[in-house]
């Protein structure tokens, strides 16, 4: 009897030098230690024909030389690079982090449509928003754009149908369970539900990523108040 | 101030951004005899005047936007001499977006993680402000043109060929029918993040999605089903469903589109696409500068 082929790594077409590689359907930190693992190989292994990867919560990009590796040779490459990953979740020396943030239908222009949708109360919704560590799976999209997840199903909610073209530096967004704070201004299709005065990329400073994959973060409640003391802009 | 992009850094986070029209950019560096990754000005819309504080090459390429040097109209696609005094002027662009003004040995820009790309979006890079002078190299040898059958062409109308891929199995045939089939327009809210396009709806996948690494050319469909074309300044990872990437060597021409102008698809597989890649790279090599007086 032929075994079945396993379901992961999957690899897709992603454009003509690109491939993406799917490690799992699922946010938890049993797939982002596949992917962190995946990625190292990867780049260990293709060397100058490799441009760059963008690791994800349960993915990799893999941007590729395409006049020096082929397209099988690369597919056959991430499938023997995908072999006997290591799950096991153990220490990666993650950090605790804190974000205040200024929650309210004011800071945030979507968290009365979330919450009737879901059937909550503004308050609720804030409430279970806080009630969690959240793991840092990716840092992507903009500079210092951490996603986090993963939200409570009560509070989760797909992202806006049409993208606001500007979203504000520091609003808290959810995005089905996937919550994050927006480093700058930005489009962004995100549901807002409040802001955080803390400034996420900062180019000037020494240690330019305020979080890391890895971090676990937990959002605390302040006040109008609190959050213009913090930095906040209004 | 543009280079040809930030590369190596996607793992902060971090955008390429460089040159929107890689090709006039190529050609501008070319022109004043420079390294295909110099520093260039990218000149959107136009309504650029300088003045020339010492000697020193320069050409502009792109978006037909008349040129003059101390008030005479000027070809653009070529290099010439200019010298402390001379002005430099801009127009409004007739036809295109996008010019690249470059300079011998390129402007003098202080580079940020191995390039010297402006992003605004990222806050690396500020805009090229009134009143401010800029560095530029040793001159070069000068009256060097693109030959004519090579300028390339600015259409209201353009046709883009896109390399399937991504989740474009789970978008229905209809939806694929849809993209392929009708001409989009140029939403006014594009910019170098990404064009926006305006047409028939494109039935996007529902359902929950993880948030993935963004290519460059990627052809993303939010729920509404306007699809938006990722450039230079994308975000690097996004969780809307994905039909595939244009082909890298056909942005340039939606990256030199305004609004209200006409964008088509046709898919393409991958082995075209790399013999396409390749071959336009072949082209660009054995072209030979053109003297002239």
């Amino acid at each position: 009897m032929k075994a079945e082929a396993p379901a992961f790594p999957r690899v897709e077409i992603a454009g003509e030098n690109a491939v993406m590689v799917y490690l799992g359907d699922a946010m938890c930190p049993a797939v982002a230690a596949r992917v962190r693992q995946l990625d190292q190989r990867l780049r260990e292994q293709l060397g100058d024909k490799l441009i760059d990867t963008v690791p994800s919560y349960a993915s990799v990009l893999v941007l590729y030389q395409a006049d020096r590796i082929h397209f099988e040779a690369l597919r056959k490459l991430v499938s023997d690079c995908g072999k006997g990953l290591n799950e096991s979740v153990s220490d990666d020396g993650g950090r605790n982090i804190t974000l205040p943030v200024w929650y309210g239908v004011e800071a945030g222009p979507d968290l009365a449509m979330l919450a009737e949708a879901k059937g909550l109360t503004p308050e609720a919704v804030v409430e279970r928003h806080q009630e969690r560590d959240y793991h840092v799976y990716a840092i992507g999209f903009a500079p210092g754009f951490a996603f986090m997840g993963e939200v409570d199903a009560s509070i989760a909610r797909p992202r806006l149908a049409t993208p606001r073209r500007a979203v504000p530096w520091g609003a808290v967004g959810i995005a089905d369970r996937q919550t994050a704070v927006y480093p700058a201004v930005s489009p962004g299709g995100w549901n807002l539900i409040g802001r955080c005065p803390v400034r996420m990329f900062d180019p000037a400073s020494e240690e330019p990523m305020r979080v890391q994959v890895g971090d676990r973060v937990r959002f605390k409640s302040v006040s109008h108040a609190e959050y213009l003391e913090l930095g906040g802009t209004p | 101030m543009q280079d040809s992009g930030r590369w190596g850094q996607h793992a902060l986070g971090l955008t390429t951004g460089g040159a929107m029209d890689g090709e006039a950019f190529f050609w501008a560096n070319r022109l004043v005899g420079n390294h295909s990754d110099t520093t260039a000005m990218e000149v959107a819309q136009g309504g650029l005047q300088l003045e020339c504080g010492g000697t020193t090459t320069l050409a502009v390429t792109g978006a037909a936007m008349p040129l003059r040097i101390n008030g005479q109209t000027k070809a653009l696609w070529r290099s010439y001499q200019i010298h402390a005094g001379d002005r430099v002027e801009l127009g409004h662009a007739v036809c295109g977006l996008r010019a690249y003004l470059a300079v011998a040995g390129g402007f003098g820009v202080e580079p940020f993680l191995g390039s010297t790309s402006t992003v605004l979006r990222e806050g690396i890079g500020e805009p090229v402000k009134e009143g401010q002078w800029l560095a530029c190299g040793e001159p070069a040898e000068s009256n060097w043109a693109l030959p004519m059958d090579q300028v390339p062409r600015y259409e209201p109308a353009v046709s883009l060929r896109v390399v399937q891929g991504y989740q474009a199995a789970e978008f229905s045939g209809e939806a694929r029918g849809h993209f392929y089939g009708s001409p989009f327009k140029v939403s006014p809210r594009s910019d170098r993040m990404g064009y926006r396009l305006e047409g028939h709806a494109v039935a996007a996948p529902t359902g929950d999605r993880l948030s993935e690494g963004i290519a460059y050319g990627a052809v993303q469909v939010p729920p509404d089903g306007q699809p938006i074309i990722l450039l230079n300044d994308r975000q690097t990872i996004g969780g809307y469903p994905k039909l595939g990437a244009v082909l890298s060597i056909d942005c340039w021409k939606l990256a030199q589109c305004l609004p209200g102008e006409t964008v088509g698809f046709k898919p393409i597989t991958l082995a075209a696409a790399q013999q396409l890649v390749g071959e336009a790279a072949e082209v660009r090599a054995s072209v030979r500068l053109k003297r002239c007086e």
